[in-house]
């Protein structure tokens, strides 16, 4: 017996298209067991034995790799100007290919305005000045001797699901070119405030121009009050030291703030009373609204999710029992609920959350489900404890400018084809 | 030690805790350590260094670096077009950004993209002339400075919403 096995009529359903109670998991669950229990003696004595049970395994390695099977687990790579600016490049986390919440540091996705310095750490230092009593400096060795905290939490590009945004028919490509410029990562380093304190911010000084050392010094100017009540200086990312595309040897860390503010390579803080209008705040990382207007300083990420499992790239096998599963996030801090439709839209069931529900980090949800092997749309639409839900594609597109890509967090719609396809839709 | 310098004393150590909790290992920066990529310039053209260029300096400076990403004229691309309108980049610079300093900083600290940090800084005062000219706002014998590149009134400038003062860390 398998769990596809399971008899759709005694199935209790929660809302349309064959979303399950989430009572459903444990029950399935039972079953499975029993089953396990009722092999006949006869077929364990003739099973045969693989290879790899028969020999001496691989000895003990420095620094541990994926299975080999695994390989093909890798970030998808974008590069939108390949021939004349290869270093603006960019890699996206292949969601549809892991569970639970936090991203693996190999796979953290990249956006790389000029590309990934080669950063000696010996030579860099974080340098803390401007409109601060006394102006310092920090090396990595001293830095490192500082109390330092850990928090998980995801971060986003603000260009996060562009292709959904902008292409005018869906673009048939996987969780990792859809909406891969999202990552989720334990985080270890020093509270900004710690440093900021020792420097002695002024009265005056509400903004910091925070600067990468990468080749283009990408900077942004960030709010005092947010440096000061979660800004982390980030040296480890998952109990390691920070991987290079993630800023090596340390970044900074906004929770909940579009990830270009997230400064890699970090060098220089600089206190000021207004922001400057650096590049990336007064061109790239506005949104255009659809009267013509723009808004600018949108730090903080809207509440989103969509499903990993089953997603865009995926084929079902065949009808009969699933868990639905997916991520969803906030950057206005914790996920209240996440609702999951199974027929277009029409009925929605609220699925489970796997707990702890953390502020600014990815929360997973799932719910089991029936699949009759009819042809139907998947949908997950998430609420923040704020209130914020997540909305529909054309009322998103209506706020803004055609051209925009920018803060997309509209409902991800699957379609499942009758053979069994998983598709990227409109609706 | 009298009652009045153990109370001095215990003040001093209750400031120094209320500064930093920290262990206080920062070495003090000279003004001179701090490379130009550490600040920005300002919008009032605070931090702008002397120097002078014109369009017609920015056009050779252009052909021979920029043109290869942005465009022969600065509105073809592919890569963001700093010339509008045009048809691949919703947000050219020239005609976007809300201050003409921003122009002067980006391209002095980034660009080119394969050789950021070489370029003078009369370079980076022609190149922000030529696209400043490219998008008829300065006249084509203006020459940027100093004095003259904050003065430049950006046709968007007006119209921009501050979504962080407006509501802060609550999404847009």
């Amino acid at each position: 017996m398998t769990r596809s096995d399971i008899d759709g009529a005694a199935l209790e359903y929660a809302a349309g298209g064959g979303l399950l109670s989430r009572r459903m998991l444990l029950a399935s669950a039972a079953a499975g067991t029993a089953a396990g229990l009722a092999l006949p003696k006869a077929a364990r004595a003739e099973a045969k034995i693989p290879e790899w049970s028969k020999t001496a395994g691989a000895r003990a390695r420095g620094y541990g790799m994926p299975a080999a099977a695994e390989s093909a687990v890798q970030r998808a790579i974008i590069e939108p100007w390949q021939d004349v600016a290869p270093a603006f490049s960019l890699s996206g986390t292949p969601h549809h290919r892991l569970r639970g919440t936090i991203t693996p540091s190999g796979l953290h996705f990249e956006v790389h305005h000029g590309g990934r310095p080669d950063i000696d750490p010996a030579r860099h230092r974080l340098m803390l000045h401007g409109l601060v009593e006394r102006p310092l400096h920090f090396s990595l060795e001293a830095l490192e001797r500082y109390p330092m905290v850990t928090a998980t939490h995801f971060l986003e590009c603000a260009g996060n699901s562009l292709f959904n945004a902008v292409m005018p028919e869906p673009m048939q490509a996987g969780c990792d070119m859809l909406h891969g410029l999202l990552s989720n990562t334990e985080w270890t380093g020093i509270p900004m405030a710690v440093l900021m304190e020792e420097a002695g911010v002024r009265p005056e000084g509400k903004w910091v121009v925070a600067a990468g050392a990468d080749g283009p010094s990408l900077a942004r100017s960030i709010p005092m009050e947010k440096l000061m009540s979660d800004g982390m200086l980030a040296l480890y990312q998952n109990g390691e030291r920070l991987r290079p595309e993630q800023g090596y040897p340390m970044r900074l860390l906004l929770p909940g703030f579009e990830g270009n503010m997230n400064i890699k390579w970090l060098t220089s803080l600089w206190v000021t009373e207004a922001p400057v209008h650096t590049k990336d705040e007064s061109g790239e990382y506005t949104e255009i609204l659809a009267d013509g207007s723009s808004v600018q300083f949108t730090f903080a990420m809207g509440v989103k999710s969509f499903i990993t499992h089953p997603s865009s790239t995926m084929t079902m096998s065949g009808p009969g029992f699933y868990e639905i599963s997916g991520l969803a996030w906030t950057g206005a801090g914790k996920v209240a609920k996440v609702e999951v439709s199974a027929d277009g839209g029409q009925s929605w069931a609220e699925a489970a959350l796997a707990g702890p529900v953390r502020p600014q980090a990815l929360t997973r949800f799932s719910l089991p489900w029936h699949w009759d092997g009819s042809p139907l749309v998947l949908m997950s639409r998430a609420t923040d404890e704020t209130g914020a839900v997540q909305p529909a594609r054309a009322d998103w597109k209506a706020r803004y400018h055609a051209s925009n890509f920018l803060h997309y967090n509209a409902i991800q719609p699957w379609q499942i084809t009758a053979e069994g396809a998983v598709q990227n839709v409109y609706l | 030690m009298s009652i009045f310098k153990l109370t001095a004393a215990a003040l001093l150590l209750t400031a120094a805790a209320a500064r930093a909790e920290g262990p206080g290992l920062g070495q003090p920066l000279d003004a001179a350590e701090i490379p130009f990529y550490a600040t920005y310039v300002k919008p009032d053209g605070t931090g702008l260094p002397a120097g002078s260029g014109t369009a017609a300096e920015g056009a050779e400076i252009y052909a021979a670096k920029c043109a290869s990403c942005h465009g022969k004229t600065g509105s073809e691309g592919p890569v963001m077009p700093p010339v509008g309108p045009n048809d691949v980049w919703a947000k050219p610079a020239g005609r976007y950004w809300p201050y003409a300093t921003t122009l002067f900083d980006y391209i002095r600290r980034a660009m080119p993209l394969e050789a950021p940090k070489s370029l003078s800084d009369d370079e980076a005062y022609a190149l922000a002339a030529y696209i400043l000219e490219r998008n008829g706002v300065i006249e084509a014998e203006t020459a940027m400075t100093a004095e003259t590149l904050p003065a430049v009134k950006m046709p968007n400038h007006g119209n921009f919403l501050d979504v962080w003062a407006k509501q802060g860390a609550k999404p847009w």
